[in-house]
């Protein structure tokens, strides 16, 4: 297993407001950021930075329509956390492997 | 702890011929673990901050910050595992067997006992995983 690459997913959902503005969208589908703000309860440009790291994290997609940007949830947004659950898998089963050779190696 | 996640809760478990006092003891003895897992300062002190090191990769220390939080000798060992984003803990449970024991490893994320990232989440990560399942099944 590769432990190189950071999970941007966990991240981005490390924040209550993040989570909340995401969970909005998977929940309501598209939305303005105009309509995000006024849910999240904090400024916009707050919100525009959480949108911001949500769409570096890949959670959510944006389109421009005239002065509005629209914002939704990414359909495969769970993939990553599915990924970490793939990857510890992998890597505890092959230390399982490991710690059982040492056990028949040590002295009872 | 261990149930409150289940979609972020890896279980990896295994029946060893082997009585619990001795996996203990390489679960819980700096050398032994090395053997195993990988190179630390571990002290099966509820508390005691250790860390694992690995080889260092690019975009990646190798260093896995961990505190100690449960010592039941024989039965039960659970520490954070600081990797990765958010923490996550590990808690390794001992049961006797007729052939020996069974041992059960159990990784939970979102869940850090500092929590300091995300305390005052007014709603649980349960409840939100399950609702982000819910919508990506009928999104796809």
């Amino acid at each position: 297993m590769t432990l190189a690459n950071p999970n941007h997913v966990f991240r981005a959902l490390s924040d209550p407001t993040r989570r909340a503005i995401f969970e909005e969208l998977t929940r309501h589908g598209e939305q303005t950021v105009h309509a995000l703000t006024r849910y999240a309860g904090v400024s916009q440009p707050a919100v525009s930075k959480h949108l911001t790291v949500l769409k570096r994290a890949k959670l959510v997609r944006h389109r421009r329509d005239g002065r509005e940007t629209h914002y939704r949830a990414q359909a495969d947004a769970l993939a990553p956390m599915v990924d970490w659950l793939d990857r510890y898998g992998a890597f505890w089963r092959e230390r399982f492997d490991k710690l059982e050779g040492l056990l028949n190696r040590m002295e009872p | 702890m261990s149930a409150s996640a289940p979609a972020l809760t890896l279980v990896v478990e295994r029946e060893m011929p082997h009585p619990p006092e001795k996996i203990w003891r390489a679960l819980t003895q700096g050398q032994l673990i090395q053997e195993w897992l990988m190179t630390n300062d571990f002290q099966p002190v509820v508390g005691h901050r250790f860390s694992f090191r690995a080889t260092p990769v690019k975009n990646w220390s190798g260093v896995i910050e961990c505190e100690v939080l449960v010592v039941e000798p024989h039965a039960r060992l659970a520490y954070t595992w600081g990797a990765l984003g958010p923490g996550s803990t590990v808690t390794w449970t001992l049961t006797p067997t007729e052939g020996g024991t069974h041992l059960r490893m159990e990784q939970t994320g979102f869940e850090s006992e500092s929590g300091a990232n995300y305390k005052g989440a007014s709603y649980g990560w349960k409840k939100f995983i399950g609702n982000l399942e819910r919508v990506v099944e009928g999104l796809e």
